[in-house]
């Protein structure tokens, strides 16, 4: 049975194995095991980003596309939630709507880029992917009356999803039953499936026919598959799954601004979970998105230990300023695409193996 | 008894995955042109662009007047005196005829006895030396290749399929071309599916089949033997291809 | 280069176009050489580029790290000859400006060097590595900027003798402007140079379109790569000083701004080809400001569409380069 909720897509590795298991449940169990806001916020932004990372593989690791356009979906799904709820005020239809927009929105627009620029190289491709991401980043904030502009927009949720809502009396372990509650484990369990539908299409038979393609396009199109239409699908269905991700980051926090979810600061996060954490395996996106995410709480806090230990030279103490983890992680980052292609999935997978058969 | 000038012992090559070259063992002597023929797919143009270093061979030995090759640089094996022409010519669009000729007489102007020649032979070329090589016909385009090959002193020619796509009589005057090269203490190995010319020109013949070398021997003998030619080539070399 | 005329005739086309558009003959001078200006900038910056992909293939996405460091490089000489800033003969500022776009220069085309051999070199005819490694060393180099600098934005003043404008009645042209398309232009005309006068010039023209034939005539191509990629960074180094000047503010992110303008720039020029580098840029830079100034909202969205636009019209860009 748990084979075919993979989709037969095993961790093939006991740690691995081990690492998902310990996700899934920290996770599940957050809001009890972690209590506090602040704890809850960032077990509902790894879900998400979980999501998110996990499309993005479906593109790169995948597809072999390089895409700088991939948070523009998650902003585009964002907004249309948001929008949404800010016009139509806090109800459930709203979300539908938007949500449905926001898809509608995402998936015309990645067939649009798919179809004009995928006949295109690769390296032309990426660039004009980061030419159009930075022109919508703009955009969103140049239309104030949609968008909200540089701030944003602000709106309320609908009421089963507010703290105030009270899904029973009293407390379970000391946490209180409200709509809070109710809200993260909507995001959890639609995080949940949206990873386990992508298992699903990476392992199916259109998801071989991807890899075919990711290995050696022409010879794919000379055994006769369309290699533009497949990748635009791919396309599309990635879009498509971080416009939901974006739905979700917006049905959790109840606010949405460029920042969150447009800038290049969230593409470069996205980058290097799936890389450190290994292409083209979903899983890797799963391990990478708790471990930037964990990076950027925790790893500054070590950072900071380092930094007073070098208060006496500036320079080296600037090197391990606690705002400058993402120096780190992006000296980690080429290291494993040098080192490690493979992430940390691969080589845990690869670990595995070799003790099989030694 | 001639020189060797140029031996392959056991060469084989892959692109990517697939086994090109499955062992060629032939030689080229000094001198004399060498035909390499073959079938589609034979191996001919991945067996000149392993020579000259743009594919790496992954076992056997390439030796050229002494030394091994095998494992040298594509420039490097230039220098040595081997010039290259590919079967898609691959001429500087952009680049004037003039400019294709100066690069490619690498040590200095180009030797005027040696363009006077080219001038005579292929009076083309003279016409569009200031124009750029993209705007010239197919043939002429040919001539250029061949004229960049031999704008300075070389020992050995590669050529890939020089008459592919041209006219008859554009191919006549090729023909004379390359003989008065051989005369010129030249050697050449050149790669033909035109057997008029191959049998013209040709003084040895190599005749590859499915990654190896299946025969050598003069060209007279070859061109005298239909039973041969049918059974390696899949048509006699008196039907034009 | 190549001699269809088209390209050519659509810079002065949107130029004149763009005249009604604004109103005002005296803003569209201002305007055009605003224009011109940041286009020749940008030109500065991209040209390396371009021919780095045309003759190696390689697309550093960490081309912007190049940029920053040229503008804090020189921001830091500017910033430490403060007095020769601050005098008010050309000359005196001269001695101030001169060192820094120097050593602009020169640590930029350091950087370009180790970049090259420790980044590029072992992703060579990889492309999604090359991408992918790249991005990671913009990443990088923008952090060890901060770390060096501090990740305030530092603030730059351009030197008192060029500050301001000539005036000529109604019409005012800044001083800085004019030098930066002085500078972009002799730029650009040294690059025609080299590249249509010498031998590096022929070589690095027919590498772009065929580096294993000019290989295969005997040239070792892979030390004119180097030197290529060098001198791209260097380029770029020079136009992150002056686009330093130009803003007037630095922050570390200031490579990766530009270099979504330089990418646009080589996708419209076609990849691997100067001249379409050159019209491509100032087309970029006339329309930024033009339409910044017609409809100031959608100023980035119409250098995509001119992007886009050109594309439709020629799919490899303005000057597709011979490919193999």
């Amino acid at each position: 049975m748990l084979r075919a909720l993979l989709s037969d897509d095993l961790p093939r590795s006991r740690l691995l194995a081990l690492a998902l298991l310990v996700v899934v449940v920290g996770l599940a169990v957050a809001p009890f095991a972690f209590p506090g806001a602040k704890s809850l916020n960032v077990a509902a932004k790894i879900c998400v980003f979980i999501v998110l990372a996990a499309s993005f593989d479906l593109l790169l690791g995948y597809t072999g596309i390089v895409s700088f356009a991939h948070t523009m979906f998650f902003g585009i799904g964002a907004y249309g939630v948001a929008i949404a709820l800010t016009r139509m005020g806090p109800e459930w239809l709203a979300v539908g709507v938007g949500v449905v927009a926001g898809l509608v929105v995402a998936i015309a627009l990645a067939a649009l880029i798919g179809l004009f620029s995928l006949r295109v190289r690769t390296i032309f491709f990426a660039m004009i992917t980061l030419a159009v991401a930075s022109a919508f980043a703009i955009l969103a904030s140049q239309l104030p009356a949609l968008t909200g502009g540089e701030d944003g927009l602000n709106y309320r949720l609908p009421a089963a999803l507010r703290a105030s809502y009270s899904l029973a009396d009293g407390t379970l372990f000391g946490v209180r039953l409200n709509g809070r509650l109710v809200d993260y484990y909507l995001v959890y369990a639609c995080s949940l499936l949206l990873v386990l539908a992508l298992l699903r299409v990476v392992n199916s038979p259109f998801g071989s026919v991807l890899m075919a393609i990711r290995e050696n396009p022409f010879r794919a199109e000379a055994i006769g598959y369309r290699t533009v239409v497949y990748r635009t699908i791919a396309s599309c269905i990635a879009a498509a799954v971080a416009a939901l991700a974006g739905a979700l980051l917006a049905l959790w926090s109840s606010q949405t601004n460029p920042d969150t979810t447009l800038s290049f600061d969230i593409m470069v996060d996205i980058l290097l979970m799936v890389v450190i954490g290994g292409m083209g395996t979903i899983y890797g996106a799963v391990l990478g998105a708790v471990l930037l995410v964990f990076a950027q709480n925790y790893l500054q806090d070590l950072l900071a230990i380092a930094n007073k230990a070098m208060a006496g030279t500036p320079l080296l103490a600037n090197l391990f300023h606690p705002d400058r983890w993402l120096l780190w992680l992006g000296v980690a980052f080429i290291l494993c695409v040098y080192f490690f292609p493979t992430g940390i999935v691969g080589s845990l997978r690869n670990r595995a193996a070799r003790k099989l058969t030694s | 008894m001639t020189e060797t000038l140029l031996s392959l012992r056991g060469v084989k090559t892959d692109i990517g995955r697939y086994h090109i070259l499955h062992g060629v063992d032939f030689d080229v002597p000094e001198g004399r042109l060498t035909m390499l023929l073959g079938r589609n797919g034979a191996g001919k143009t991945t067996t000149l662009r392993t020579i000259m270093g743009l594919w790496r061979a992954v076992a056997g030995e390439i030796v050229f007047a002494g030394e091994n090759i095998t494992r040298m640089s594509t420039p490097d094996i230039a220098r040595l005196g081997i010039a290259y022409v590919p079967e898609t010519m691959a001429i500087f669009a952009d680049l004037t005829v003039q400019e294709n000729i100066v690069l490619a007489a690498r040590s200095g102007p180009p030797d005027s006895a040696r363009l006077d020649w080219i001038f005579g032979r292929f009076e083309a070329l003279k016409r569009f030396w200031t124009l750029p090589a993209g705007n010239l016909s197919g043939g002429q385009k040919q001539m250029l290749a061949v004229a960049r090959a031999i704008i300075e002193p070389r020992r050995l020619l590669l050529i890939d399929e020089p008459t592919k796509g041209l006219a008859p009589a554009i191919i006549a005057n090729m023909i004379d071309a390359f003989r008065e090269l051989k005369d010129g203490a030249v050697s050449l190995l050149v790669v033909e599916q035109n057997f008029a010319f191959a049998r013209a020109l040709g003084d040895d013949v190599a005749v590859m089949d499915d990654g190896r070398v299946a025969h050598v021997g003069t060209m007279a003998a070859f061109a005298a033997d239909t039973g041969l030619q049918q059974h390696l080539l899949g048509l006699g070399m008196g039907e034009h291809q | 280069m190549k001699r269809d005329w088209i390209p050519l005739v659509l810079v002065p086309a949107v130029a004149v176009a763009a005249l009604p558009l604004v109103g005002s003959p005296s803003s569209w001078v201002t305007l055009t050489l605003a224009g011109l200006a940041m286009g020749l900038m940008i030109f500065v910056m991209a040209s390396g580029l371009t021919l780095t992909f045309g003759l190696m293939d390689v697309l550093n996405f960490g081309h912007g790290a190049f940029i920053a460091v040229g503008a804090y490089v020189a921001a830091s000489v500017m910033l430490a000859m403060t007095p020769w800033m601050t005098a008010d003969s050309l000359w005196t500022n001269l001695v101030a400006v001169g060192p820094a776009v120097l050593a602009a220069i020169v640590v930029s085309g350091a950087l370009g060097l180790g970049f090259e051999r420790v980044i590029v070199r072992p992703v060579y005819g990889q492309h999604l590595r090359q991408i992918l490694v790249t991005t990671g060393g913009l990443i990088v180099a923008e952090q060890l900027l901060k770390v060096i600098w501090g990740p305030e934005q530092i603030t730059l003043s351009r030197p008192t003798a060029l500050r301001g404008a000539f005036l000529w009645g109604d019409v005012a042209i800044e001083k800085y402007r004019l030098l930066a398309v002085v500078v972009g232009l002799a730029v650009f005309a040294v690059l025609a140079i080299t590249l249509n006068r010498t031998r590096i010039g022929l070589l690095i023209r027919a590498g772009v379109e065929n580096g294993e034939m000019v290989e295969a005539l005997g040239y070792r191509i892979r030390r004119l790569f180097v030197g290529v990629f060098v001198a791209g960074s260097a380029l770029a180094g020079l136009g992150g000083a002056m686009w330093g000047l130009y803003q007037e503010t630095i922050t570390a992110a200031i490579g990766a701004q530009v270099a979504v303008l330089v990418f646009i720039v080589i996708i419209i020029g076609g990849l691997g080809s100067v001249g379409g580098c050159f019209i491509g840029a100032l087309l970029v830079g006339l329309t930024a400001n033009y339409v910044g100034f017609i409809a100031p909202k959608v100023a980035l969205g119409s250098n995509i569409l001119l992007m886009a636009l050109v594309l439709l019209w020629r799919p490899q860009g303005l000057f597709p380069v011979a490919r193999r």
